[in-house]
């Protein structure tokens, strides 16, 4: 009828992007398969994966470039652990490439010590460890570079929702604390004080704070007067079981996960709680979902590409697991005795399939960025066929008392 | 369809109540304008109308207000989202999304409306507001005035009754603001759209105003009444209000048109006269120049190869649309970022390059919100420690704020102070090191009329002894009385560089009311007119 009715439903298909939940998906499986192995190559080519599909399939938004920081906190990992195991060290026997001077302890201080030789492998146990949880690190900026984490907030089931004002909130915080760091500096340097050292942090932690704060306030109380968390109108008692169903099912998700990545800790590999505590979610998000008036605009779809990349994830993560079961060589890394690792065929291909969202995730298309301002413009003729009974802003011709050209 | 019966109210802790014994009622379809001095209540009785006050604040509220029959005291402000738009005054501090699309539709989402009917909604609002080419934008990366309209679009997608906004246009330059208050009067007219509205820029909502309601503040009953009556008893008034009381016309004019149908014999009276000039102040020596400065921030070019001279003297005027480069050229003159090509310098040397002790000798700047250069517990303590970090003698800074707005209590706290007596407690930090130039960032912001005029009387004080002046404002009535010269920046270059009153006089968008109305005579302000016409001899 007119061209706003036309695609009223739902968005072209790709013009928004993937749906945040397979990138969420796709990042946990490599996430958790990198928490599989201790071969530094698989690890560092799962980094490499998700760095190379960041790369290719990331935004100009701000958020994008998160996965910078990321990487930058996972090499502060690495040394940390490093360091740690230099100076309080797990005294592997070994190859020692030095000796630090022993620091003698208290014998109440048994089981710690300080200084003392440092072997080849010792260290080598210590990066790979620290590489581990920097791999999870980098998988967990690479989500937070390609979706943004308020589109995830969107998807977030009805009953969920009396967690969303927390959520939002303290989504919003970082973001906030990082503008109100920058206002301050400033503020600082124009003032001519200290923005370095010790002096300049003591006298910026309180103006920061207290700006941040003031700003979550007013999100808050923004939220409120934007209808926020109206008329929920489910009945208290299918609310609880709702709420209880949901709870109990998280905990078995989050305990069969556990059991994925912890090998032989749980019977079936976990795969059973993680089935059975997934029903148990959905039933539990229907249950309580299914009244309140909430509604959403455009959901992002998900369609084909979105079952692709999930899958893409889920192989990487199977391949490892089942790499793992059939006991191939190479998925944990021996250090006696020092060798290169070998590279198990299974598990390297599996990985490689996590690189299919380089091609098959669309590219967000964002309207071109014509400067930072483009002029105002007169507003055309929209559709007015104001058949929701309320009528929407209509755009009369002229305004009375019009601008000047 | 807002009414509120015999409101009082207080702020927890509140040595006496912020309203008292309140009456006001607005119809349906009004434009009602809120004016009063700064601290007076404004904002408190904004927030009262979608039960925010007390509802959200706190405190303490007598009587009744009610919106379209609701009452807030059985609604809270969540409930009443589909009859009350809020705008507050920062509106990047209301966003809840990231992306325009999903701001705009997320008060619909919240009432639960049918998707075909948001997304029909959301089509309409970004063509009503201009915000057509933003729709996939990240909120953060707009400029002030496309963020207003975006939060003005957020509350009009639900369809609203009444719209309540606090300061609308005080953060956009002139043609963004008369195109927001233009989209306002479009939804008052043709949706009957309730609309109330606190604004101390005057000059730009009250042609625009159905009815006024004066906040006299101290406890003192509220005037309500159509705009031009109040406009006859109210102690803040436009240039144009003031125009017509001196020339005596009646009734008030509210609009440059009516007042141009009335002006013919003043035309006629001021007729050979000349404006007469401000004291002309010799141009001084150069303080600081930008030679081919550019600056990116990403993919924006925010300045493009500037050339300037700034010299001791000179009140320099930087115009410009929002998002047009003024913040940034001040900032690279105060040494805050780095440019990415180009020179600057100021007294001889890179501001980026000096150390804080020694910039803030050579250049000083207010940033827009005066407030974030004031983390003391109290205005004493500011002051001691501002002598403290620029080196000077104990009670330099005191003494220049006690020169700047005499008898301020120094064991006030800087977050209880008014706008404008922040400002001045940020000016006189800034100006106790005695820097040569003084740059100041949309320094009327939140300003009423004494705090501008008393603004405008620090600055030409300040250029007569021998300072250097630069503001980035939108505000062509401080320019039309201030400023000696003015710049206006288009997409980061220099467009226009010449003496204030022909650029401005000259411009469509940036002339003052009273030029409007005596054009083409190039008159500025009311008090170069009133000095004419007392020159005039009498029956002359």
């Amino acid at each position: 009828m007119t061209r706003t009715l036309t695609s009223a439903t739902s968005g072209t298909p790709g013009r928004r992007g993937l749906h945040p939940g397979a990138w969420w998906l796709w990042a946990g499986c490599l996430a958790g398969a990198a928490s599989r192995t201790t071969n530094p190559i698989l690890l560092l080519l799962i980094a490499s994966v998700a760095i190379y599909v960041v790369a290719a399939r990331r935004t100009s938004a701000p958020w994008s470039r998160s996965i910078v920081v990321f990487i930058r906190l996972g090499v502060v990992v690495i040394v940390l652990r490093v360091a740690l195991v230099v100076i309080f060290g797990n005294r592997l026997p070994g190859h020692v490439l030095c000796t630090l001077p022993h620091v003698p302890l208290p014998r109440w201080a048994a089981g710690v010590s300080i200084g003392g030789p440092v072997t080849a492998e010792a260290l080598l146990t210590a990066v790979i460890q620290g590489l581990r949880l920097a791999v999870v690190l980098i998988c967990f900026g690479a989500v937070n570079s390609l979706a943004s984490p308020y589109r995830l907030l969107r998807c977030l089931p009805a009953v969920l929702y009396e967690a969303g004002v927390a959520i939002t909130v303290s989504l919003a915080f970082a973001p906030e604390l990082v503008i109100a760091i920058g206002d301050v500096r400033d503020a600082r340097r124009l003032r001519g004080r200290p923005i370095r050292g010790f002096a300049g942090l003591r006298g910026m932690a309180v103006p920061v704070l207290e700006s941040a704060f003031d700003r979550s306030l007013q999100l808050a109380s923004s939220m409120d007067s934007r209808g926020y968390g109206r008329r929920v109108t489910v009945s208290r008692g299918s609310r609880r079981w709702a709420g209880a169903g949901t709870a109990l099912g998280l905990l078995l998700v989050i305990g069969g996960i556990y059991g994925v990545l912890v090998a032989g800790s749980l019977p079936g590999g976990g795969i059973p709680f993680v089935a059975v505590g997934a029903v148990l979610v959905g039933a539990g998000l229907a249950a309580g979902g299914r009244r309140t008036e909430r509604t959403r605009y455009r959901p992002d779809p998900w369609r084909a590409p979105e079952w692709l990349v999930s899958a893409s994830g889920v192989v990487v993560v199977g391949s490892m697991v089942a790499a793992g079961l059939f006991g191939a060589v190479g998925i944990e890394f021996a250090i006696y005795p020092l060798g290169m690792p070998t590279l198990p065929a299974l598990a390297t291909v599996g990985i490689l399939v996590g690189l299919l969202p380089a091609w098959v995730a669309p590219v967000e298309q964002r309207s071109p960025r014509a400067g930072q301002i483009e002029p105002v413009r007169v507003p055309r003729d929209a559709a007015t066929d104001g058949s929701d009974g309320r009528g929407s802003p209509p755009s009369a011709s002229k305004a009375p008392g019009g601008r000047v050209a | 369809m807002i009414r509120f019966t015999d409101v009082s109210f207080a702020y927890d802790g509140a040595a006496r109540p912020t309203l008292e014994h309140v009456d006001l009622a607005v119809g349906e379809g009004e434009l009602c304008v809120v004016v009063g001095p700064t601290g007076s209540g404004k904002t408190t009785l904004l927030r009262a109308v979608n039960g925010l006050v007390p509802h959200f604040t706190g405190g303490r509220l007598s009587g009744e207000v009610s919106v379209d029959g609701r009452s807030t005291r059985d609604y809270p402000p969540r409930e009443l989202a589909d009859v009350v738009g809020m705008v507050g005054q920062n509106p990047a501090a209301s966003f809840v999304t990231d992306v325009v699309e999903d701001e705009l539709a997320y008060t619909m989402e919240n009432l639960g409306l049918d998707p075909a009917i948001m997304r029909r909604r959301v089509e309409d609002t970004l063509d009503l507001l201009g915000l057509h080419e933003l729709r996939d934008r990240p909120l953060g990366t707009l400029s002030g005035g496309q963020q207003q309209r975006v939060a003005i679009g957020a509350v009009l997608t639900a369809s609203p009754r009444v719209l309540v906004l606090d300061e609308p246009t005080s953060a956009l330059d002139p043609a963004a603001a008369e195109e927001v208050l233009a989209s306002l009067t479009r939804l008052v007219h043709d949706l009957g759209l309730t609309v109330l509205l606190a604004e101390h820029r005057l000059e730009r909502v009250l042609p625009f105003a159905d009815s006024v309601v004066l906040v006299p503040g101290l406890g003192s009953a509220l005037v309500v009444g159509p705009a031009a009556e109040v406009m006859t008893v109210s102690p803040v008034a436009p240039p144009l209000v003031d125009l017509g009381r001196l020339a005596g016309w009646d009734p008030l004019p509210l609009t440059v048109r009516d007042a141009r149908r009335q002006a013919g014999p003043l035309r006629l009276r001021l007729e050979g006269a000349q404006p007469q000039a401000a004291p002309r102040v010799a141009i001084g020596r150069r303080l600081a120049s930008l030679a081919k400065v550019s600056v990116r921030y990403g993919e924006v070019v925010a300045l493009d190869c500037v050339d300037l001279e700034l010299h001791a003297g000179e009140i320099v005027a930087i115009m410009g649309r929002n998002g047009s480069g003024k913040s940034t050229l001040l900032s690279q003159l105060a040494g805050v970022r780095p440019s990415h090509s180009g020179i600057v310098e100021v007294g001889g040397s890179d501001p980026v390059s000096l150390k804080p002790k020694d910039l803030v000798a050579r250049v000083g700047l207010v940033p827009q919100d005066a407030g974030v250069l004031l983390y003391g517990e109290s205005v004493g303590e500011e002051c001691i420690s501002a002598d403290h970090d620029a080196g000077l003698a104990p009670g330099t800074t005191a003494a220049v704020l006690e020169r700047i707005l005499p008898g301020l209590p120094a064991d006030r706290h800087p977050r209880d102070l008014s706008e404008g007596q922040r400002l001045a407690l940020a000016l006189a930090i800034v100006l106790a090191p005695a820097p040569p130039l003084l740059l100041l960032d949309e320094p009327t912001r939140g300003l009423d009329y004494p705090g501008k005029a008393r603004l405008v009387r620090i600055l030409a004080e300040l250029a007569a002894d021998g300072h250097g002046v630069v503001m980035a404002t939108h505000d062509v009535e401080l320019v039309a009385q201030v400023a000696t010269r003015a710049v206006v920046l288009a997409e980061g270059t220099v467009v226009g560089d010449g003496v204030a009153r022909d650029v401005v006089c000259h411009s469509p968008v940036f002339a003052p009311q009273v030029a409007k109305v005596l054009a083409p005579d190039l008159w500025l302000t009311v008090t170069e007119v009133r000095a004419a016409l007392d020159e005039e001899p009498v029956g002359g």
